[in-house]
């Protein structure tokens, strides 16, 4: 059973205007508390200590020392935690194994990446603990490891999981194999769709693992009593999710563990899921102290999940007057020491934005000795999309056809089939397109060295499970309980905003807020540009619930019947001038009297939203390049996107701000750079080098809003398209710029010099 | 561990606390004088989340140490507003919708409001360099411009 609502077009009050964001004062004065902030009497701080290998089996650990140390209570290792069978759940877009979840949190037969948690302890202070894990003896036997993952899918190279052979591969391989996955989509007869082509470009291009980057690093507090039952406060994108994956791990009943979701410093994907806190309610049990686990960056780095580094073949075939015939590609994606990249996304989204026949798109999902993938902000799309609009890009050039109007012949519109499965409803991708041409930005001039691009996005966006009640208080004022995280796009405000406009009341009458796991039934993870649309539909729900409640109670106290009484402007009244008629109650007068008319209202929602609207984005970007010392900088940055309905656009505009400048960051800069010995060499703000506000221009916003027919205000969702487009963009634009396409992302300064030097070296 | 003892004045309060040697100031802030509104992104003076001022300084809490704070006069995101009032920065955040998450808003309003002390009348470009050592992940840092360059305005009475 899924439920949606129907778009209703109505005159809006409250919805598209920009209030103040409830979170806002207590962010501004230090008041707010992230994951860090929170403290209990008699707590011990928890520390993990990290494999200095990038692979290597454990012959054994030796934690007496450590435990000798005065001031330490408690010491976990793999012999702490159960061995998990396969079991899968989702996390977001992703699906997780828990097999893999408990070896990632905590290392069993072999340490599979540097950084992966060998053992954790819990002392008095935070020295002490650094001193016990110095005590703790580790012996590795280290094994050949592998980083790239071309080198990975190579029959001899060496292997982190004997046992896996390659899945969606018929008949089963003889082998084990790196390549934990195989998929296939594609529709149409893709030789025939190359040989009506009168033009074929095909390419191959790199990209390296980048992180979310968040500011705040993952911190959680636990608290376990000796009755059996937990408390957690943790830094997350999904309370419910984390409380099923601590229980899963731990052995626990559900109910037994509470999560209070903190105030987070930023997820971006990153926070879906588990790391510390298991170990954190472990340690807990086992020193009968609360426990405090703080990473430092370069755990964050090292431990936590950056996004896939990948390998990207792509082939796109077209007519002379701009039809594109075929489309194939080919995508490797480095998954991390577990399976589970965003290939399966990627390879969706790779053609999503065109009408096409004939299509053929293969993802292989492959392990490496590096830290699990995480989300990321349309988790794979930026990659697949990086080579594939490259490719569109140069096929408009060879065609002598403009990039916009090039895109425009072949776009997705209502009723294209997709070559994943379903047909697209109604989408603005058109509109994305022709709002960018007809923007100032896309005919300014440009000086030399100087080079614009374009490119754009499709992301699904997601609905999934949510709660939320809406209680009546007996001033007439209301409290919202969310189930669903606010990642801190401001999403507590556009729900409160949707609730007012239902209600017909002033905004600031609502209170938002997201309460502990034991206040709601289970509410899926802030992912996938869920929230306003699913969280919103739930809120809407409940706000009409309310009404209908207060509609009846108004025709009891005023003894007339129900259909005579509107709600309307947050009062009930007459419905008009034939019913009977009656004096108006306002929502205080009405709530004062909810004791003696039958108890306090509420409305709750415990619903499975369905109807998502896929997002489209169109971006333009300038760049200058500095021939003699290769660097990029971005002149100009123009974001266009179909958000459906902007709740509040302010908020929205921040999304598409500040997803762009992720995407710029993962274009110019960003990356994880190894060693040979397959240790990480940048885990740090220093090194890893993420946009800083003099890197930048304004980025200037477009909102268009197709809404989506399937929620009552239109809503899409808007937070992961705008991080898929920049990558390509800017890589188009330094072609237009300077006549080089860079095949190997970061397009950093030695990587552009290079490939002037090498187009230089060529011409000789 | 023998702990030091330290008399410093923070947001204008005579405090003292004890810390261990290597413990920096941010430490000592947030777990000894449980002022929490200053934040820890990086432990290493890259990410401008710790910024408070010592002695009119703009500095990285976490890279000086607690010791150092020995009659020093430390200024905090708990001092910037009066009371109810906010500090025309901190309300020109919340309007201009420069705050997502808020993990490095506190560090920012610190950083920002040294730069209008030094120079009431900046440029875009001179608020871009002052605040390139504070890290922003959700904004796009266009907003945080936009509100400092307003509240700028505001406090010049322009």
């Amino acid at each position: 059973m899924s439920t949606m609502l129907k778009y209703q077009q109505k005159d809006l009050k409250i919805v598209g205007t920009r209030p103040l964001r409830p979170d806002g004062v207590d962010k501004v004065t230090g008041r707010a508390r992230f994951g860090a902030d929170y403290k209990l009497p008699g707590q011990l701080i928890g520390k993990v200590l990290r494999s200095p290998h990038a692979h290597a089996r454990i012959k054994s650990i030796d934690v007496s020392a450590a435990l000798a140390l005065p001031g330490v209570k408690a010491v976990v290792t793999r012999d702490d935690f159960a061995e998990m069978p396969d079991e899968m759940a989702a996390v977001g877009e992703l699906m997780i194994n828990f097999r893999d979840v408990t070896r990632n949190m905590m290392a069993r037969e072999k340490v599979l990446y540097d950084g992966h948690p060998v053992a954790a302890v819990a002392a008095v202070s935070e020295s002490v603990a650094r001193a016990a894990l110095a005590l703790i003896k580790v012996e590795y036997e280290v094994l050949p490891h592998v980083i790239d993952v071309v080198e990975a899918m190579q029959p001899g190279a060496p292997l982190l999981n004997e046992n896996q052979y390659t899945a969606g591969v018929k008949p089963k391989p003889e082998r084990a194999s790196n390549v934990a996955k195989r998929l296939e989509f594609g529709c149409g007869d893709i030789a025939a769709g190359f040989k009506q082509a009168d033009v074929i470009i095909e390419r191959e291009f790199n990209t390296k693992p980048v992180h979310q980057g968040y500011i705040e690093p993952q911190a959680c507090l636990a608290s376990y009593s000796a009755d059996g039952q937990a408390d957690l406060w943790t830094s997350t994108q999904g309370h419910f999710v984390f409380r099923a994956q601590c229980a899963k791990v731990l052995q626990m009943e559900v109910s037994k563990i509470r999560v209070t979701p903190t105030e987070i410093g930023g997820g971006f994907g990153g926070k879906n899921n588990i790391y510390n806190e298991a170990l954190a309610i472990a340690l807990s049990r086992k020193s009968n102290h609360p426990v405090k686990m703080v990473m430092t960056r370069e755990e964050v780095f090292r431990g936590t999940g950056p996004t896939p580094g990948a390998n990207v073949k792509v082939k796109l075939g077209a007519t002379r007057d701009g039809k594109i015939t075929a489309a194939e590609a080919e995508l490797n994606f480095q998954a991390g020491a577990f399976p589970g990249s965003p290939v399966n996304q990627a390879s969706m989204c790779a053609f999503t934005r065109y009408d096409l026949a004939n299509v053929r798109v293969v993802g292989n999902d492959v392990v490496v000795n590096r830290p699990k993938v995480a989300a990321y902000r349309a988790p794979g799309a930026p990659i697949a999309v990086y080579g594939v609009e490259s490719v569109i890009d140069e096929m408009a050039k060879k065609l002598g056809i403009d990039p916009i109007e090039f895109r425009l012949k072949n776009a997705a519109k209502e009723g294209t089939q997709t070559y994943y499965g379903p047909k697209l409803g109604v989408i603005g991708y058109i509109q994305t397109l022709e709002a960018a041409r007809a923007h100032p930005h896309y005919s300014a001039p440009l000086g030399p060295n100087q080079g614009r691009g374009v490119a754009t996005g499709f992301w699904f966006n997601i609905g999934n499970e949510t709660t939320c009640s809406l209680n009546l208080q007996e001033d007439g004022t209301l409290t919202l309980n969310l189930g669903t995280i606010d990642v801190a796009g401001g999403s507590r405000a556009a729900m409160a905003m949707m609730v007012a406009e239902e209600l017909g009341i002033e905004f600031e009458r609502v209170r938002p807020f997201v309460g502990d796991t034991s206040t709601l039934g289970f509410n899926f993870l802030t992912a996938g540009s869920r929230s306003t649309f699913a969280s919103g539909m739930a809120c809407v729900i409940a706000a009409r619930q309310v009404i209908e409640k207060l509609r009846a109670r108004v025709a009891k106290i005023r003894e007339v019947p129900l259909e005579a009484v509107a709600w309307k402007d947050g009062r009930a009244e007459p419905a008009d001038a034939s019913v009977a008629q009656f004096a108006p109650m306002t929502l205080p007068e009405i709530a004062r009297m909810a004791g003696k008319t039958g108890g306090t209202v509420a409305g709750h929602a415990e619903i499975n939203a369905q109807g998502a609207g896929p997002g489209f984005g169109t971006h333009i970007v300038d760049v200058e390049v500095d021939k003699q010392t290769g660097a990029v900088n971005i002149l100009r940055y123009t974001v266009v996107q179909d958000v459906g309905k902007a709740i509040h656009p302010a908020y929205v505009e921040g999304q598409l701000q500040g997803g762009a400048v992720q995407g710029i960051g993962w274009a110019l800069n960003e990356e994880y750079v190894y060693g040979d010995d397959g240790v990480l060499q940048n885990p740090g703000f220093l090194d890893y080098r993420i946009p800083v506000a003099s890197d930048l221009p304004r980025i200037d916003t477009v909102i268009v809003e197709v809404p989506n027919p399937n929620h009552p205000y239109g809503v899409r969702g808007c937070g992961e398209v705008p991080i898929i487009s920049p990558m390509a963009a800017i890589a188009n634009a330094i072609e237009n710029a300077i006549g080089l396409r860079l095949y190997q992302q970061p397009f950093s300064p030695p990587r552009v010099l290079k490939a002037i030097s090498d187009a230089a070296a060529a011409k000789r | 561990m023998t702990r030091n003892h330290v008399s410093t004045t923070v947001n204008g309060d005579q405090v003292e606390f004890l810390c261990e040697t290597q413990q920096t100031l941010l430490e000592a802030l947030r777990d000894e004088l449980q002022l929490t509104g200053t934040k820890e992104g990086c432990g290493t003076g890259d990410c401008g989340a710790c910024s408070v001022m010592v002695d009119g300084r703009l500095v990285c809490s976490c890279l000086m140490l607690a010791v150092e704070a020995e009659g020093k006069a430390i200024e905090t995101i708990e001092g910037m507003a009066k009371g109810e009032k906010l500090h025309p920065l901190q309300k020109k955040f919340i309007e201009h919708a420069a705050l997502q998450c808020g993990i490095c808003t506190p560090g920012i309003l610190i950083a920002a409001r040294s730069l209008l002390t030094r120079n009431p009348d900046p440029t875009e470009s001179e608020v871009r360099f002052w605040l390139a050592g504070n890290l922003c992940r959700c904004t796009g840092y266009h907003k945080i411009i936009d509100a400092v360059l307003d509240a700028a305005r505001e406090m010049r009475g322009a």
